[in-house]
């Protein structure tokens, strides 16, 4: 097609070719382009944070940015966070605290909560209330997700 | 470790959840599937005129436009209850959503352009619709269904879909109080944050949908029947859903997407918006009337309730939600006589469907907030009038039903002491407490297989739907007790109706209890087949063979399960089949609901709240939930549940209402204008507390556990808000406006 972009990403710290249209946001691409399924699609809004993401490490919701304009940032997306096979103490919190159940909040919730304890790696309670507030869970009472993110920050 | 039952063991599926790996519908790729788009339009009620299709038909890439007219007449209906939803609006729409036609197209691109100009190249009749309790009552309101739909409908010239009343005992000679009182619950939307997707595909032996439906065995009966086929040539996989609550639970658009499949000889996928799933799926909103005479000690005399549940366009479940919420609405309380007459009437709005709770929350809302009115009135603390109603632990408070099977007191008493019901509050703070009853599920049926494979590691088969509930871990851990294996040796097949054998739904908090029933009884099957085998391999008659969990005792020698199958089986090698039902009580003609229900999903919720008078704004700060679960067979997967099931309430009694307008259209659709609890709106403290008397009859005595958390926290939180404010609301959801108002006029 004519409207067709051709571009790189470099996502989850390998640089990947995309050929995709000028109107795709990030979350576009990385789903049906790069198939990287773990970054999720609820709202497409930006009011749920299923798919949130990191762009130079800070979280962003991938729904709201146009992936042409991405190349030249590092992205980090869900499948980027467990290296080599190896949990982050983020994602091991997450089972131990029971915290997650139909999952499908958790790639978004774990994106938000790992951009937190980059910046704050001991958060209170309420920081991190406010750090997830954009992340929306409706099977659970966010208390177990609060509890993993705060035993993540104190292992680390 | 073989015997975790009572342990919280971690999720299975978490892993795969945290890491990103969990595919979901949505996540799965369909090689050369089409791309589908529904079309609908901007208004509740519509009558389709004209449809030009030559601008959309010329967008690159598509292959196919359906509209009412390209459909076999007459248009094929499907519904679990009554087979009335049209697979396209024809040419009336029903409800604000309703599709009118639908695109198929080689891009996803593609298909929402074409979807696009089609819609603007439709010549419809805007009609008034029906959107409101009282419009639906009023003879003057146009009829939602037509009347040649609902043959020997006595109703059928009425918008009430279906009526029924319940009851027993006689009405007292005298009373000390009789409150009469209205309450209003609205309609809100499951809004699970994986949206609906759908795909099928054509193969040799029929059709295959993917679909995280709830009931995968539900859906294949629907769609064999809507199109005409025998059940085995209709496959469904189901993914674990990312959410249900009931939503997604009965079939929406698949016998549509089957049906394109067959016609087009190819595959096809739709996933939904998040606005289109709020246009898919809501909780019944209703207005309860109740009238409720007591003694001067507070005893109740009598309850007689007019339960108005306002259903959608077509019956879904509604009708079943309606029906088995009413039949109970008098909750957990010696009610010497009960009146009870409840309607389904039929509107212009989203089909409503199961929601946590079924219809249970809607009537613990008018009945428990009434009992704490009674109480203030009666100057009878909150706590002691439900003590002095409620029914001990074996006693028939519904004549002929199900007894009272806990110590429902024993919850009241622990909520009580973990809220401190009696220390003095602030001022702007109040207190409330409420029980929840849910009947469980009634006539139903669980099969299970599970097989015991050579090296002594286990598969199990069944169709529960892992929803986040964690069914798969209860299962496993209870196949190992069983046979004496660690879970981290037991795989669990779900959702396909090709591989699992047959279950009626996941839903009513059923599966510990009926599937694990099955489970184990799969297992007892298992055991007696290894004492067969044991027998013949060992020239050992079967009575001097006993089968333990893990071990196997012949004569005096102790031998593995592996031993046994090495032995009995030799070089050719085989595997141990074992099979288990649970079918509860049976299909009861004579019940009023068809079957008494396994057992009854008991809650006690109690909540202190600080209100801002200035703002009319709530803040949670104590959240105490005791539920009476049996057996917790995973105490950290029951509390989450609870701790969920009490969110939801919260979001139902402080934000959440779908608004319609006067055209039926949704004007919160969407993340951004309907409020959902956020971690902003947690209670500052929580706690979960489970009895467990081991008295259920799941195994272990599990009962189910899951809806229970969000029965009671709407009339708890009005009792609190009302202690907090001196205001007494009875129309939820209390939002600071509606709060700031009822003070400003106080």
């Amino acid at each position: 097609m004519s409207d067709q972009l051709r571009y790189q990403l470099r996502v989850n710290g390998k640089d990947r070719d995309v050929s995709a249209p000028a109107h795709k946001t990030l979350l576009d691409v990385l789903r049906d382009e790069l198939h990287l399924t773990g970054t999720k699609e609820c709202c497409a809004e930006g009011e749920c944070g299923a798919c949130t993401v990191h762009v130079e490490g800070d979280a962003v919701c991938a729904c709201l940015v146009l992936a042409a304009e991405m190349p030249g940032h590092e992205i980090t997306t869900i499948e980027g966070l467990a290296a080599d096979g190896r949990l982050d103490p983020l994602q091991a919190a997450f089972v131990q605290c029971g915290a997650v159940q139909c999952g499908f909040c958790i790639p978004g919730m774990i994106m938000s909560a790992r951009a937190l304890l980059n910046g704050t790696p001991r958060p209170t309670r309420e920081e991190v209330q406010d750090a997830l507030s954009g992340n929306l869970c409706r099977c659970g009472g966010y208390s177990r997700i609060v509890d993993a993110v705060i035993k993540a920050g104190t292992a680390s | 470790m073989t015997h975790t039952i009572g342990q919280s063991i971690p999720r299975i599926g978490a892993r795969d959840r945290v890491t990103g790996a969990q595919k979901y519908t949505a996540d799965l790729p369909f090689p050369g599937a089409l791309h589908v788009q529904l079309v609908h339009l901007d208004a509740a009620r519509l009558t389709i005129k004209k449809i030009r299709r030559d601008y959309a038909a010329r967008v690159p890439g598509v292959v196919a436009i359906f509209t009412a007219e390209d459909l076999p007449q007459p248009m094929p209906r499907f519904g679990p209850a009554v087979a009335d939803r049209p697979l396209l609006a024809d040419p009336e729409t029903r409800f604000y959503g309703e599709p009118v036609a639908v695109v198929a197209a080689e891009t996803l691109d593609g298909a929402r352009e074409a979807a696009m100009l089609l819609r603007e190249h439709i010549d419809a009749e805007e009609l008034p619709p029906v959107i409101t309790i009282e419009q639906a009552l009023d003879p003057a309101s146009p009829l939602v269904q037509r009347p040649e739909n609902r043959p020997n409908d006595p109703n059928a010239r009425t918008n009430i879909l279906r009526e029924w009343t319940f009851g027993w005992g006689t009405p007292p000679d005298r009373a000390h109080l009789v409150l009469e009182r209205a309450y209003r619950f609205p309609m809100v939307t499951h809004f699970a944050i994986e949206p609906h997707a759908f795909a099928a595909a054509p193969d040799e032996s029929g059709v295959t949908i993917w679909s995280p439906t709830q009931h995968p065995f539900v859906l294949q009966r629907v769609v064999a029947a809507c199109l005409g086929l025998p059940l085995a040539r209709v496959r469904i996989v189901s993914p674990d859903p990312g959410g249900g609550f009931g939503g997604k639970g009965w079939p929406k658009f698949e016998p549509l997407l089957a049906y394109m499949a067959l016609r087009l000889g190819r595959p096809v996928r739709l996933v939904l918006t998040l606005e289109e799933s709020f246009q898919s799926a809501r909780r019944t909103s209703a207005r309860i009337q109740a009238r409720t005479a007591f003694d001067s000690d507070g005893h109740i005399l009598s309850q007689d309730l007019r339960t108005d549940f306002l259903v959608g366009a077509y019956a879904d479940i509604g009708i079943r939600v309606v029906s088995k919420a009413s039949y109970a609405a008098c909750g957990p309380y010696r009610t010497p006589h009960a009146a009870v007459h409840a309607r389904a009437l039929l509107s212009h709005t989203t089909p409503s469907t199961a929601f946590r709770g079924f219809g249970t929350p809607q009537a613990s809302w008018a009945v428990e907030s009434q009992l704490n009115e009674a109480a203030r009135i009666l100057g009878i603390d909150a706590v002691e009038i439900r003590r002095r109603n409620l029914p001990r632990k074996g006693e028939a408070f519904i004549p002929g039903d199900t007894p009272a099977d806990g110590d429902w007191e024993a919850a009241l008493t622990k909520a009580e002491t973990a809220i401190g019901w009696h220390a003095p509050l602030p001022p702007g703070r109040g207190r409330g407490i409420s029980l929840g009853l849910k009947s469980s599920s009634t006539a139903s049926a669980s099969l299970a297989i599970v097989r015991l494979l050579f090296d002594g590691s286990v598969s199990v088969f069944s169709a529960t739907s892992d929803m986040g509930q964690g069914a798969r871990t209860v299962f496993a851990q209870i196949a190992g007790r069983e046979l004496g294996i660690s879970p981290d040796r037991i795989v669990l097949t779900m959702g396909d109706t090709a591989v699992v054998p047959f279950d009626s739904s996941t839903s009513a908090s059923r599966s510990t209890v009926f599937m694990g029933n099955a489970i184990v009884r799969a297992c007892v099957n298992i055991r007696a087949q290894l004492r067969g085998l044991a027998s013949r391999a060992y020239g050992v008659p079967e009575d001097r063979v006993s089968v333990e969990p893990g071990v196997v005792r012949v004569a005096e020698r102790q031998l593995t399960y592996v031993e046994v199958l090495r032995d009995g089986f030799g070089p050719p090698r085989g595997e141990l089949v074992g099979v288990g039902e649970d079918r509860g009580g049976g299909f009861r003609p004579d019940h009023p609901l068809g079957g008494r229900p396994e057992f009854w999903e008991f809650m006690c919720s109690a909540v202190e709240v600080e209100v801002d008078s200035d703002t009319g704004a709530v803040d949670v700060t104590r959240l105490v939930l005791a539920s009476d679960v049996g057996k917790a067979l995973n105490p950290q997967q029951v509390e989450a549940q609870d701790e969920g099931a009490a969110m939801m309430g919260l979001g139902h009694s402080l934000m959440e209402e779908l608004i319609l307008d006067d055209r039926g259209r949704v004007r919160n659709l969407g993340a951004l204008d309907y409020r959902l609890p956020t971690t902003m709106n947690m209670p500052q403290e929580l706690h979960s507390i489970l009895i467990e008397n081991e008295d259920g009859p799941g195994p272990y005595g599990a009962k189910g556990a899951g809806e229970g958390g969000i029965l009671g926290i709407a009339a708890a939180v009005g009792a609190a808000v009302h202690q907090a404010t001196g205001v007494q609301i009875r129309e939820l959801p209390l939002t600071p406006e509606r709060i700031w108002r009822a003070i400003a006029q106080r």
